[in-house]
């Protein structure tokens, strides 16, 4: 659906010139929802706005649907445009429009007649839940609300792609959820190819199916977002899988527990797919004469499955310790240390 | 000295109606074609600023210097150094059909200016956003910036109105007829303080006509 050859954007400038993105390559599938995480000024904005032609590669080519954005222009561009919708992180809602003509505003660019527009506007009300306030301007919409109406015109001329700019970066944690939820729904039901960009890993672990981290200009790291949970390669991508599988105070809370238990063993177990599912604690306590004590978890969903840490102190003899960590690695668990008592 | 008898026994009020028109007719004039040349003038020049979408900056930079100069000419000048071009145009430099070139030409820069400003607080990205749909740059302007920036439009033109009614009260002085002109022929010269006093009445009057219509429609279409 999407193909990104050897891309690169500078940006000139008198002192320095800013290399944006830097040698990019990546494939979307169709009927993906791909992720790109980043902190902000790793590129990840410039490299969605080459998607519908926003901004021009300084070298490379960047195809969608079958077009070559990076090389069209003029009418053919804006054609392809409607078929390439985007969402923002500030909605970007006229606001001397009501909910309707917000989202009536594309159709009256494709040229769609004025009875269609109307049947059109209430299927997408519908279909983002918004029926009700039709009428309503955009200052009279909460932040969630206004996320919808975005999605609603970015949806109304059947695109065939649907860019996320951050679009729930300037929403609560509850609201966040909710937008993820819409757009997993969409992505079902119309089997729309979905790029997002952010930097919040709850996101990415929520709704995507593949992930590329960039930094600097560059993607240096790619892969199934359970794959990337299961064994984050790059320092930055080891922080970004920290975001969703520990807690912040977790680096506190280890420091406290090793001050706390003087004998036996502090270890760290990771989860990933089924594993995070089997009576592991269950089996070792009625296996070996060991005590177990759990001290702080964590599981988390992806769509490809679950990946969870847990903590917890181990004490007893230390034959029994040791044998009870050889137990836990045996079912494909990963087991680390973090003391001896 | 005529102004020993009673109060206001000046005034003739026939004569006072038919400038009180005059000056209506140049403020309404001058106010309509100053906000068509404005809204045009400051539309180029905001779409011909940097990062816009017609973005050239000798086009930019020739029209911000006209706009400049013709804002910083006093008007009473302007109307002076315009009377090659009103006799060419109309055919005389007398009556108030030939005070509107002068008053367009002084009030329509200004306006272009206050129509940028009004056009640079629309968010870049609704912009964006429109041209992310496909949208051409006539319909941006049409369906995005003007509608946009609606209320600053207004409430500029209203702004910019009050100055031509105190404009043509200048074109008076040198013959263009209205309230100023009255004022002025019979108020200053003949000293009939009271045609004065009625006079800047009544401009008093249209200024506030004009300050409450323009922010009545500014508050019923701002949707902010």
């Amino acid at each position: 659906m999407i193909s990104i050859k050897n891309v690169s954007k500078i940006f000139p400038s008198k002192q320095k010139d800013l290399t944006a993105v830097n040698h990019v390559n990546l494939d979307i599938q169709d009927g993906e929802i791909f992720g790109v995480i980043g902190y902000s000024g790793a590129g990840k904005s410039t490299l969605i706005r080459m998607l519908n032609g926003l901004e021009l590669p300084t070298e490379g080519t960047v195809t969608v649907a079958g077009r070559e954005i990076s090389k069209i222009k003029g009418s053919e561009l804006r054609k392809a445009r409607q078929e390439i919708s985007m969402i923002f992180q500030h909605f970007n809602l006229l606001w001397s429009r009501t909910v309707s003509d917000n989202i009536a505003f594309p159709l009256e660019i494709a040229g769609v007649s004025g009875p269609q527009r109307k049947q059109r506007v209430a299927e997408l009300i519908k279909l983002v839940g918004l029926e009700g306030r039709e009428n309503a301007y955009p200052s009279q919409l909460s932040g969630g609300q206004k996320q919808r109406v975005g999605i609603a015109r970015a949806l109304a001329n059947n695109p065939k792609v649907l860019l996320c700019d951050e679009a729930t970066s300037a929403l609560d944690p509850q609201t966040t959820d909710s937008i993820l939820d819409l757009l997993v729904d969409i992505n079902k039901r119309l089997g729309l190819t979905i790029v997002l960009i952010t930097h919040e890993m709850h996101v990415i672990r929520k709704i995507c199916h593949r992930v590329a981290v960039m930094e600097s200009g560059k993607i240096v790291e790619l892969g199934s977002v359970l794959d990337v949970f299961k064994n984050p390669q790059q320092p930055i991508t080891k922080r970004f899988v920290k975001q969703v599988t520990e807690p912040e105070e977790t680096n506190e809370t280890v420091e406290h527990l090793l001050s706390r238990y003087h004998s036996g063993q502090v270890v760290q177990l990771t989860f990933i797919g089924e594993s995070a599912e089997l009576p592991l604690i269950t089996n070792l306590i009625r296996n070996h004469d060991v005590t177990a004590n759990i001290l702080q978890g964590k599981i988390s969903q992806t769509r490809s499955g679950s990946y969870g840490t847990l903590f917890i102190h181990l004490d007893g003899a230390e034959e029994e310790v040791n044998k009870a960590i050889d137990y836990i690695r045996s079912q494909q668990v990963g087991v680390e240390v973090v003391s001896n008592g | 000295m005529d102004n020993s008898g009673k109060w206001l026994e000046n005034v003739d009020w026939l004569v006072m109606w038919e400038a009180t028109k005059q000056t209506l007719y140049m403020t309404a004039i001058s106010v309509v074609a100053t906000f068509i040349l404005g809204t045009l003038l400051g539309m180029l020049l905001f779409l011909t600023s940097k990062g816009n979408l017609w973005e050239n900056k000798p086009i930019n930079t020739v029209i911000s210097a006209v706009v400049n100069i013709f804002r910083s000419i006093p008007f009473i000048i302007l109307i002076v150094l315009l009377i090659p071009f009103t006799t060419f145009l109309v055919g005389s430099m007398i009556g108030e059909t030939a005070a509107l070139p002068a008053l367009i030409i002084g009030a329509a820069p200004f306006y272009a200016r206050l129509v940028e400003i009004g056009l640079r607080e629309i968010d870049k990205g609704v912009i964006e956003a429109a041209r992310s749909m496909g949208a051409t740059t006539g319909t941006i302007i049409w369906k995005v910036l003007l509608p946009e920036s609606l209320p600053a439009l207004i409430s500029g033109i209203t702004v910019t109105g009050i100055a031509i009614v105190g404009y043509t009260a200048m074109a008076g002085a040198i013959g263009a007829g209205g309230l100023g002109n009255l004022a002025y022929n019979l108020g200053f010269q003949r000293n009939q303080n009271d045609v004065t006093f009625v006079a800047t009445v009544i401009i008093l009057i249209i200024v506030f006509v004009i300050q409450f219509i323009g922010d009545f429609i500014t508050s019923k279409i701002d949707k902010r």
